[in-house]
């Protein structure tokens, strides 16, 4: 199938309708913390993260410094640091200098994630990607603020699954056919349980756990099991 | 404290996050190192996101763990994302509705 704008919007909708259900569960979040409806959808759509904005809701609601704020950010969402070192290696031709400032902005988990289960990437296939996510997250983020509860408490909580869901459909046909891909993913699932259960360990915050483990269980493979050059 | 200030500071911090990189890193890297570690980063970045979050991602530890292995069994099996999220999605439902 063709690496463009209409196959990225098809790539995108599985995205967004995970979105609508956890930027729902943030709408509703942000506004019983006391934060406008408003605010809220500005949030949103400037920062479209899930983890770093719901850190952030507390702080801003309790009146936090800007300091403790730009922390907070920093260490949960350092994570895309990596993510968008690796994302640039899969950037084709079509790509420009201003098409990265613009694709930067949409880098999230999943669109990561969803790029990266290409060979390479164009420049239309990127924005399509990204547009339905962005427009699921605002709009499920603004459905959440203003609405609260359209839509009962099971189906809700039964819909927070979809976006692991994705992840699980990612990851687990490549650790079938690539040995070395399994292993990774097995040492990575191990750090994270030792990570969130053991003691000690587990008062790290959850965005320094996420990069430590992702550190070094992808530092042992590919010092274990380099990969062949063709693969990259 | 105006609310815009927190919203500059925080939209501000995670764009830079992930835009200095993407603008930065332009050339193809060489160093195999580097890009067998970057082949295996996404697998385990999402990995840990998912372990063991996804047990708690519903209304309870059982329809979460339900919806993981219906989604685990899918995926391999190559389902595709909508139909391996939706279904685990509809798993954990009926578990809830049943529990």
């Amino acid at each position: 199938m063709k690496n463009n704008f209409t196959r990225g919007i098809t790539d995108g909708i599985p995205i967004a309708l995970g979105y609508l259900s956890v930027s729902f569960a943030f709408g509703i979040f942000a506004v019983s913390s006391g934060i406008s409806p408003l605010h809220t959808l500005l949030i949103s759509m400037t920062n479209l993260t899930s983890a770093g904005q719901l850190a952030a809701v507390p702080i801003i609601a309790s009146g936090g410094t800007v300091l403790e704020l730009i922390l907070s950010q920093l260490v949960i969402n350092l994570r895309y640091a990596l993510m968008s070192v690796s994302l640039s290696q899969k950037l084709d031709k079509t790509i420009s200098l201003l098409d990265r400032f613009l694709i930067a902005f949409g880098n999230t988990d999943e669109v990561f994630a969803v790029a990266s289960s290409y060979k390479s990437v164009s420049r239309n296939y990127m924005f399509g990607l990204i547009l339905a996510p962005y427009i699921g997250w605002s709009f499920g983020t603004l459905l959440g603020a203003l609405a609260g509860n359209i839509l009962p408490a099971v189906l809700i909580s039964a819909l927070g699954i979809m976006i692991y869901g994705m992840f699980i459909a990612i990851v687990v046909p490549v650790a079938r056919e690539e040995k070395p891909v399994l292993w990774c993913v097995i040492i990575s699932a191990v750090l994270s349980l030792s990570f969130n259960f053991l003691p000690i360990l587990k008062e790290i915050p959850s965005g320094f756990i996420i990069i430590i483990c992702a550190l070094i269980a992808s530092a042992v493979m590919a010092a274990v099991s380099p990969i062949k050059e063709e693969t990259a | 404290m105006s609310f815009y200030i927190y919203l500059l500071a925080m939209a501000g911090v995670t764009y830079l996050i992930r835009m200095l990189p993407l603008v930065l890193v332009k050339n193809k890297i060489e160093n195999k190192f580097i890009l067998s570690f970057l082949h295996y980063i996404p697998y385990s970045v999402l990995t840990v996101m998912t372990i063991p979050a996804v047990f708690s991602s519903t209304g309870n530890i059982y329809s979460g763990l339900i919806g993981f292995i219906v989604a685990l069994c899918l995926a391999y099996n190559k389902k595709g994302l909508l139909l391996t999220s939706v279904l685990a999605s509809i798993a954990a439902l009926i578990t809830e509705l049943i529990i």
